[in-house]
């Protein structure tokens, strides 16, 4: 029998289900890969493997009564979960990948972590991110960087670089990430695992410590688009504690037995294809988009044509917004505080002590973008542009289903190349910032390796609110390829 | 067209974009952070190359384009406006670096 760390969400729910191992011996199994591999991955910020343990004794005791009685079992009950560490759970500490929170402890839960929690799910710790998930490789946290299993002399990608590495290191079946500009696409095409952004307003953000509030989108990490449906169908719908999440119905994901695409249109956008892109990128992308085909679906050219312009406005959004949000954190109610007889200077030393170089990089764009004088000619003009790249989406979404794209112009890179030069880094954001700004759903699955061994990743884009057209396309997908069943040799 | 190369200029008409001490040492006030001398000179270079590539959206006709706060449609969220309870205060002042008194603790703010 595979090793209980090895299975999928699915595979271990019904494994579950009809009694052929327990939740503790599934969560046992992952703390011993964790401990095994963890002091390589640094995947995590916290564990929380006693509580882990408690959660799954109690799954157990609960499918053991249920079965007595005949009662029905929530969906994910005794499923070890990893989440990314800037979503709020009461009781865990929560650090953001910040120094300023180190010692953080949250009084409350995020509405995605606690509709998991009703669910069943059992929580193994608390993952690495980029400090406030500003980054795209995880090198940006306060408490080290994470390896990719992969290669560990490359980058996991980023922001939710340590929920990427450690589904693909086998340390769990799934993880949660948060997407405001390629966060969980990025890390999920870099370490070879399934990754779903989910639409704007679709899954309440609640609990998600804030960064771009117009473009933060939580997510998920499986190493099947069908593990990604699973946690996808528990968090969806609608929230009161969350203004802007939608009253949408959620509709049930069904993911059939037979791949068969006929009737999909799919898009796929010239201007994702790019001077100086990783060929093996490219070919892999396109071979994909073969297969599709071959599936059934029918593929046309489609045009984004404000592609370009997507960078630098989402780098004069999300500043902006991060400088606004990051505002509250001055040392007085929570975080860390330096102190100083004034309270102005608290304020100055507090904030300077307290965030890492790439806050503070954004938090001077943000301000500056957002000042007197330069405010119509930045920020106003970035949320005109804004506009016309959700229009570029609205009209190819009249003629196609999906729209298939890279996810990155590149595999993963190495660790500290990008490390002194921020634009550099920025443009690994090149393909994932245009969903975030249209608030539009993405999904990101391996469809190849390079050279190097490193995976190629795929990503779907659809309509608001048609995350499952993703699911089915690319769980069709990974029923006639074996892209996402590889293992990385460490944790195998 | 994009290129991952940005030498290209996508605009003649704007000019390099070069920020001076004098406007990092402007916005880390607005911004209430305090930097070193060596994090004000790379922010200056930094942020300076950052908004010259960003200065590409002003060759961009944007005349009667609204702007786009948010991507969902514009809608009032109201709610019953009926009393429930609050977080337990300790819980809330828990995470403060000082209390008294079940309040938050601050230096001066007047003289």
């Amino acid at each position: 029998m595979t090793a209980l760390h090895q299975l999928t969400a699915r595979e271990a729910l019904e494994g579950l289900a009809l009694g052929k191992f327990s939740s503790m011996e599934l969560t046992r199994a992952c703390i011993r890969q964790i401990d095994r591999l963890e002091p390589g991955v640094r995947a995590f910020i916290t564990r929380t493997s006693e509580q882990a343990l408690s959660q799954a004794l109690a799954a157990d005791t609960f499918r053991a009564a249920a079965r007595q009685s005949g009662q029905p079992v929530p969906p994910l009950l005794g499923l070890p979960l990893v989440v990314k560490d800037i979503l709020a759970m009461a009781g865990v500490r929560c650090t953001c990948g910040s120094r300023i929170l180190e010692h953080f402890v949250p009084p409350y839960t995020a509405t995605c972590v606690q509709r998991l929690l009703d669910a069943g799910v059992v929580v193994l710790g608390k993952s690495n991110t980029d400090e406030y998930a500003m980054g795209s490789s995880t090198e940006n946290s306060a408490y080290g960087r994470t390896f990719n299993p992969w290669d560990m002399s490359r980058v996991p990608g980023g922001s939710s670089g340590g929920s990427a590495a450690a589904v693909a290191a086998r340390m769990t079946p799934v993880a949660l990430g948060t997407d405001t500009g390629g966060s969980v696409r990025q890390p999920a095409s870099y370490c070879g695992v399934t990754g779903i952004k989910t639409t704007y307003g679709r899954v309440s953000r609640y609990g998600l410590v804030a960064y771009g509030s117009s473009l933060d989108s939580v997510g998920a990490f499986g190493r099947t688009a069908e593990d990604t449906a699973l946690l996808f169908s528990v968090m969806a719908g609608h929230d009161p504690l969350d203004a802007t999440s939608m009253d949408v119905p959620v509709p049930a994901i069904k993911l059939g037995d037979t791949p068969d695409l006929k009737g999909l249109r799919v898009g796929v956008p010239r201007e994702y294809f790019i001077s100086g892109m990783q060929p093996e990128v490219e070919n892999g992308v396109k071979q994909a988009v073969k297969q599709l085909a071959a599936l059934g679906a029918s593929v046309r050219e489609v045009h984004l044509p404000h592609t370009e312009y997507a960078l630098p406005v989402y780098y004069l959004i999300a500043p902006a917004e991060a400088s606004a949000n990051l505002a509250r954190y001055d040392g007085i109610r929570f975080g860390e505080r330096k102190d100083a007889d004034a309270i102005w200077e608290v304020f100055y030393r507090t904030r300077g002590a307290g965030f890492g170089p790439e806050v503070k990089r954004r938090i001077m764009l943000g301000t500056y973008a957002l000042s007197a004088g330069y405010y119509d000619a930045y920020y106003g003009q970035a949320q005109k542009v804004r506009t016309l790249i959700k229009r570029d989406f609205e009209t190819a979404f009249q003629s196609v289903d999906v729209i298939a794209t890279p996810v990155a112009p590149t595999t993963a890179f190495r660790a500290g190349e990008h490390s002194n030069d921020p634009l550099a880094m920025y443009l690994e954001d090149v393909f994932t910032l245009p969903c975030n700004l249209a608030g539009v759903p993405g999904l990101a699955f391996p469809v190849g390796f390079d050279k190097a061994g490193l995976p190629v990743g795929m990503q779907l884009m659809g309509p608001h609110f048609r995350e499952d057209v993703l699911f089915r396309t690319a769980h069709a997908y990974q029923q006639v390829t074996d892209w996402h069943q590889r293992v990385p040799e460490l944790a195998k | 067209m994009i290129s991952l190369s940005r030498s290209q200029s996508a605009v003649g008409i704007i000019t390099p974009m070069k920020l001076t001490l004098a406007e990092v040492e402007h916005i880390a006030q607005l911004a209430r952070l305090e930097l070193t001398t060596a994090e004000k000179e790379l922010y200056r270079q930094q942020l300076s190359a950052i908004l010259d590539y960003a200065a590409r959206l002003q060759a961009l006709d944007t005349s009667g384009i609204p702007p786009t706060a948010s991507v969902l449609p514009p809608r009032s969220v109201l709610r019953e406006d009926l009393p429930r309870p609050g977080l337990p205060i300790e819980d809330v002042l828990r995470n403060a670096a000082q209390t008294e008194d079940r309040q938050f603790r601050v230096p001066p703010v007047l003289e």
